[in-house]
């Protein structure tokens, strides 16, 4: 009998034969791809054909000026916009893990930005930061801060913030959820010792929550640097990357070069930069997770 | 909190004003006439927004329902099976999630080009699948680990054969788990169907509702009021399910990523 177990759970050919579909799926969709954008990036490729040109995509695109500072404003963009995610999400998290009454409610509330399709939400925002008719614009006209419309898309400062602005109102729910699920992972007992101890709420969330659920934070840093850093469509819906390139990041550097202007070739040695730095997060990412679980394990 | 809801608040109650109150400067707060006018013109104004729903439901579906054929197979191959590179290509499936479409498109573009998928429905399809496997492989996979692996292996010493164990045994078992994953396709799928809808499809009979509503800026006059209203209606059907299983699918998705 042992040995017919054997033969149902021991079938790597099955198990192979099963991934199969899907593992071929990916390669041909996402792994492909990858390597022809590493060979694109080689050449002059546009609708027009291509031809091999060496490293002059990249010669080009490191000594421009404009693209080192599409690098810099990335990671100052992606420095904010992480920070007041993780900032909110973290008081977010403390308050639904409270003891308050509907809280139950508002933990479905806090995910409906994340759930939506962000195409969807940022018309709703671009009706927000309309400069005449928009109603932060309003409240400012009203309250005397401005003295007349003003467009929060239109000017390059207003603009840089009203995008992290956005983009932390799609982030932030998620990073909530995670430290939520964190915190509630909190063995109860440990409470219950502070409690008996005279611990204050402070102590109890420093010395207790804080130390607890430090692994959740630093993977959700990284995660969420990484959506970040990928984030698309906020910026695109809302500006284009304009006014005069104010939130041109890197993502979107690259979108506008190989699909607004069909310059393949160059959109490709943006992506291959890209690549490079979402592996190294990713690197990270993995290196981490894996230095958990094995914790975990060990425990 | 206010921060998460004013959006939406605003949207609704934008929808319900008329258009010429809420083309004041500056804001006012207080409308007399509110009414459901806008629900009813938006159509007028946007003749093909049927069509735009349509094609949301369509790809989001056809979506979901690829991403399970290849995902199930392979999802109870992890949890059930021990192989060579087992942990690392899970791994692995982990790190894809982290490639935005963004970097890819620009291959796809060429790959769809050549046969000549531009503009079509299978353009938005073919790369939302591949998007959505790693998650879906993931969050499946911990829905077979919580069948007990006794219950097969009992059937078989019994004499069951595969077909038997799978028909009987896992795929009644399976079935809550198999909804999840494919409503997390489903939302996930709606979602994302914007970038490629703006990059792969230029054709307006295709158009999926989120880059369908984009159609209102195009008039001279923006009538906020129907596209508030017309948002809102693309919204509806994504945030529906959402609130009907909350619950398992923010549980699955954190379990998923944080801990093994």
């Amino acid at each position: 009998m042992k040995q017919k177990l054997k033969s149902y759970n021991a079938q790597t050919y099955l198990a192979y034969a099963l991934i199969a579909p899907a593992a071929l799926y990916i390669v041909l969709i996402v792994a492909w791809p990858l390597l022809e954008t590493i060979r694109l990036s080689f050449t002059n490729s546009s609708l027009a054909g291509e031809d091999y040109v060496g490293f002059e995509n990249y010669q080009k695109m490191l000594s421009s000026k404009k693209f080192n500072g599409i690098v810099t404003r990335t990671f100052v963009w992606m420095f904010f916009s992480v920070s007041l995610k993780l900032i909110i999400g973290l008081i977010g998290a403390v308050l639904l893990n409270a003891n308050l009454k509907g809280r139950s409610i508002f933990r479905v509330l806090v995910m409906p930005p994340w759930v939506v399709p962000i195409a969807i939400g940022m018309l709703g925002w671009l009706w927000l930061y309309n400069g005449y008719f928009g109603i932060i614009a309003g409240v400012g006209m009203r309250t005397g801060i401005l003295d007349g419309p003003f467009g929060f898309l239109a000017y390059k400062q207003s603009a840089f913030i009203s995008t992290i602005i956005a983009d932390v109102w799609v982030g932030t729910p998620m990073v909530t959820v995670f430290f939520l699920a964190a915190m509630q992972g909190v063995p109860r007992d440990l409470y219950e010792a502070a409690y008996c101890d005279g611990a204050s709420r402070w102590d109890r969330f420093f010395k207790i929550t804080l130390p607890q659920i430090t692994p959740v934070i630093i993977t959700m840093s990284l995660l969420s640097a990484i959506w970040t850093f990928n984030s698309f469509e906020i910026i695109w819906i809302l500006t284009e990357g304009g006014p005069r390139g104010a939130t041109t990041t890197l993502i979107i550097d690259t979108y506008k070069q190989a699909l607004g202007n069909y310059k393949f070739g160059r959109g490709a040695a943006r992506a291959v930069v890209v690549m490079i730095l979402l592996t190294l997060f990713a690197g990270f990412y993995l290196a981490l997770l894996a230095r958990i679980n094995k914790k975990i394990s060990h425990e | 909190m206010t921060f998460i809801l004013l959006p939406f608040v605003e949207m609704f109650y934008a929808s319900l004003r008329p258009l010429d109150h809420l083309f004041r400067s500056p804001y006012q707060f207080y409308s007399d006439d509110l009414s459901f006018w806008a629900y009813r013109e938006m159509w007028k104004t946007v003749p093909m927004l049927p069509r735009y729903i349509f094609n949301s439901f369509f790809l989001a579906s056809v979506t979901s329902l690829i991403t399970l054929l290849f995902v199930i197979p392979a999802a109870y191959s992890y949890a059930r099976f021990k192989f060579p590179f087992k942990n690392s290509s899970l791994y692995i499936l982990l790190a894809i999630n982290m490639f935005s479409g963004a970097v890819l498109l620009i291959p796809l573009y060429k790959v769809l080009r050549t046969f000549g998928l531009l503009n079509t429905y299978q353009a938005m399809i073919v790369p939302g699948v591949a998007f959505l496997i790693p998650t879906a492989i993931w969050l499946l996979k911990s829905y077979f680990e919580k069948i007990p692996i006794d219950l097969e292996e009992a059937a078989f010493v019994d004499g069951a054969s595969r077909v038997q164990i799978l028909r009987h045994i896992i795929a009644p078992l399976s079935t809550p788990g198999l909804v999840v994953v494919g409503i997390y396709a489903f939302i996930g799928s709606y979602a994302q169907q914007f970038l490629f809808a703006i990059t792969f499809n230029q054709k307006k009979e295709y158009m999926p509702i989120p880059s369908g509503l984009y159609e209102f800026i195009g008039y001279t006059t923006v009538k906020w009021n129907e596209m508030m209203a017309a948002s809102l209606v693309g919204i509806a059907p994504v945030l529906i399910i959402f609130l009907f299983l909350q619950k398992y699918i923010v549980a699955g998705l954190t379990s998923g990523a944080v801990k093994n």
